[in-house]
């Protein structure tokens, strides 16, 4: 019999890639221009491991999705309403920030403290599913501090493959250097992952999804747990955007042969 | 009194890395900043012995060493064990480690277990004013950031190819053997996969990045697409050039949005804000277009020209060192041609 998965991925949100970030000082410590006017979207990556969690429910049946979203619920609201449409879980709301310049064990703490607090968690059946890094913070720690918080110390990062056997065990592709992939086989569940892009297209969206998984969204949205991230300890000196600016020699009117010479001599040049 | 560990991990035939000659030196610069601190160096790996002897000269306090057939390959649960002991081990209130994938994968949950805090992704260390100061990017290479921190144990992992290695003679070293427990271990490491010998994908030892853009996929001045065309014109340059491959988010998404594709651009080939962000020294960008974010792909590259056709065009202009407007097929036809001769 097919295992019943319990799959809990953590994503939050972040700006929309495309939007002009601009640091400024608040009184909590920095943070981005306008923010909660910037439109946001699922991380990234966490996006990926999402639709990866779908998946693996779908081929194991009774499985169950959740997905643990820390971020202010007026915003969180706003992206569930598409994201809802992707694929199906049940929605963990914690009201909190979900800037990049909290601290990552904090948010881990309050991650994890929301996993263990979901009813009938099994350890036996859960996988841990996370982006590897995020777009905000691009730590890549969040996620192993879960772990530990949960006791899971088979972990895996960068993953962009898991595929699972009829006896519960799996094989892990993880990135690791020179686009090549480290392969490991784990024994089964528990097991936290930190999903790289994965090999799945992002699911197009069903409205009927979108429709039962909002009936559970809304009311927790509502009883979102706060979340208060003090950042004790972290001071940020500075943070600036990058000012640097490059003189470019701009030709124009150069041609083709001149240029492929002009390209070959700095390609050689040692 | 701070006193530093300087992490490290052999590669698999029981040598250090460059990345972890690169965490020594910064090791060193730290405790030279705090007026002395200790240097102790943590090895990791199957045999750390050989590793030990190329770093007898660095003037370290003690090195620690955890060894055994099960460090030998990067697996979690073995990692971070090895890591937390080596630590209390040597009782340091800062860990200096280099960001390999190895380390990634591992040093924030020993942070956690430790009970220290980590910052990584990490491009400068300096000591200011008495404090200890890092600087590292958030929202992806867009802005940048001064952080220090009142936590001990603080990690530091710092990004490969930002500092220059330490370099000494080799010598005898003794090192102390410091005793693992390891919890039950549910992971066996199976290997390794590559792609295949003809697909390219980003090599950080490569000399030159060769970035493609959508361009190369878009409708040419006949109204034509040229694919099969773009794909030996970038193969035949990657051929003779021995240049490491990347893509733009736009040309690498294209194939789940059903667009004409390069067979061999996938998304380990992406740099930018989802993908990575390489530091080769020379980079030629190809039929990019894009203001910021998508620029941020190649913010690391030191030498940075690019091909195509809009001289305003924000990828390059005021972010390359030359900007040639030009046509990309008919320069790297030529470009191909002059690298065979």
């Amino acid at each position: 019999m097919s295992i019943q998965y319990q799959i809990v991925v953590c994503g939050s949100i972040v700006p929309d890639p495309l939007q002009t970030l601009e640091p400024v000082t608040s009184a909590a410590g920095p943070a981005l221009k306008n923010e909660m006017m910037l439109p946001a979207v699922l991380d990234p990556w966490a996006g990926h491991a999402l639709f990866e969690a779908a998946n693996i429910a779908r081929q194991h049946p009774g499985s169950k999705v959740y997905l643990v979203s820390l971020g202010p619920k007026a915003k969180l609201q706003q992206v569930m309403m598409t994201v809802a449409q992707k694929a199906p879980f049940e929605l963990i709301a914690l009201d909190g920030p979900s800037s990049g310049f909290t601290e990552a064990a904090e948010v881990a703490a309050a991650l994890a403290e929301a996993i263990k607090g979901i009813p009938g968690i099994d350890m036996s059946r859960l996988l841990v599913f996370g982006g590897w890094e995020s777009a905000s913070r691009g730590a890549g720690a969040t996620m192993q501090m879960v772990g530990e918080l949960l006791g899971i110390s088979e972990q895996f990062q960068g993953v962009d493959q898991i595929t699972i056997a009829a006896d519960g065990s799996f094989e892990i592709l993880e990135r690791i250097e020179a686009g090549q992939h480290q392969v490991s086989t784990c024994a089964g569940a528990p097991a936290l992952l930190g999903w790289a892009t994965g090999n799945l297209p992002e699911p197009p969206n069903n409205p009927q999804v979108g429709m039962a998984n909002m009936r559970v969204v809304m009311p927790a949205l509502s009883k979102a747990k706060p979340v208060k991230l003090t950042g004790e300890g972290l001071t940020f000196a500075s943070v600036a955007l990058p000012k640097q600016q490059r003189e470019t020699r701009i030709e124009k009117n150069m041609n083709a042969d001149d240029i492929a010479k002009e390209i070959v001599a700095w390609v050689q040049q040692g | 009194m701070e006193s530093i560990l300087c992490l490290v991990h052999t590669d698999s035939n029981g040598a250090l890395p460059k990345p972890a000659f690169e965490a020594l030196a910064v090791a060193k610069d730290l405790a030279a900043g705090l007026g002395g601190a200790s240097v102790d160096i943590g090895l990791i790996g199957a045999d750390v012995a050989a590793a030990a002897n190329a770093v007898a000269a660095a003037g370290a306090r003690k090195l620690l060493g955890v060894s055994g057939a099960e460090f030998g390959q990067a697996r979690y649960a073995t990692d971070a064990a090895a890591a937390a002991a080596l630590v209390k081990a040597s009782s340091a209130t800062f860990v200096v480690a280099t960001q390999t994938s190895r380390f990634a994968r591992v040093l924030a949950g020993v942070a956690q277990r430790i009970g220290g805090r980590i910052d990584t992704h990490v491009t400068g260390v300096a000591v200011k004013d008495g404090a200890v100061v890092v600087n590292r990017w958030y929202y992806r290479q867009r802005m940048e950031a001064t952080v220090t921190r009142a936590a001990r144990p603080w990690i530091i992992a710092v990004d490969p190819g930002c500092v220059k290695p330490w370099s000494g003679a080799a010598g005898a070293a003794k090192v102390e053997a410091v005793k693992v427990e390891l919890p039950e271990v549910r992971t066996q490491v199976a290997g390794l996969r590559s792609p295949s010998a003809d697909e390219q994908t980003i090599r950080p030892d490569a000399e030159l990045l060769f970035v493609a853009g959508a361009g190369w996929t878009k409708k040419q001045a006949d109204g034509q697409t040229h694919v099969p065309e773009a794909e030996k014109l970038i193969l035949g340059f990657l051929h003779a050039s021995q240049a490491s491959l990347g893509g733009s988010k736009s040309l690498v998404d294209a194939s789940g949005e059903g667009e004409a594709v390069l067979r061999f651009m996938t998304h380990l080939n992406q740099i930018g804000q989802t993908g990575a962000t390489p530091r080769h020294q020379k980079g030629l960008a190809t039929c990019c277009h894009g203001e910021e974010p998508h620029t941020v792909g190649w913010r690391f590259v030191t030498e940075r020209r690019a091909i195509n056709k809009d001289a305003g065009c924000g990828w390059a202009r005021g972010k390359a060192d030359v900007l040639y407007v030009a046509d990309a097929f008919e320069v790297m036809a030529k470009v191909n041609a002059l690298l065979k001769k």
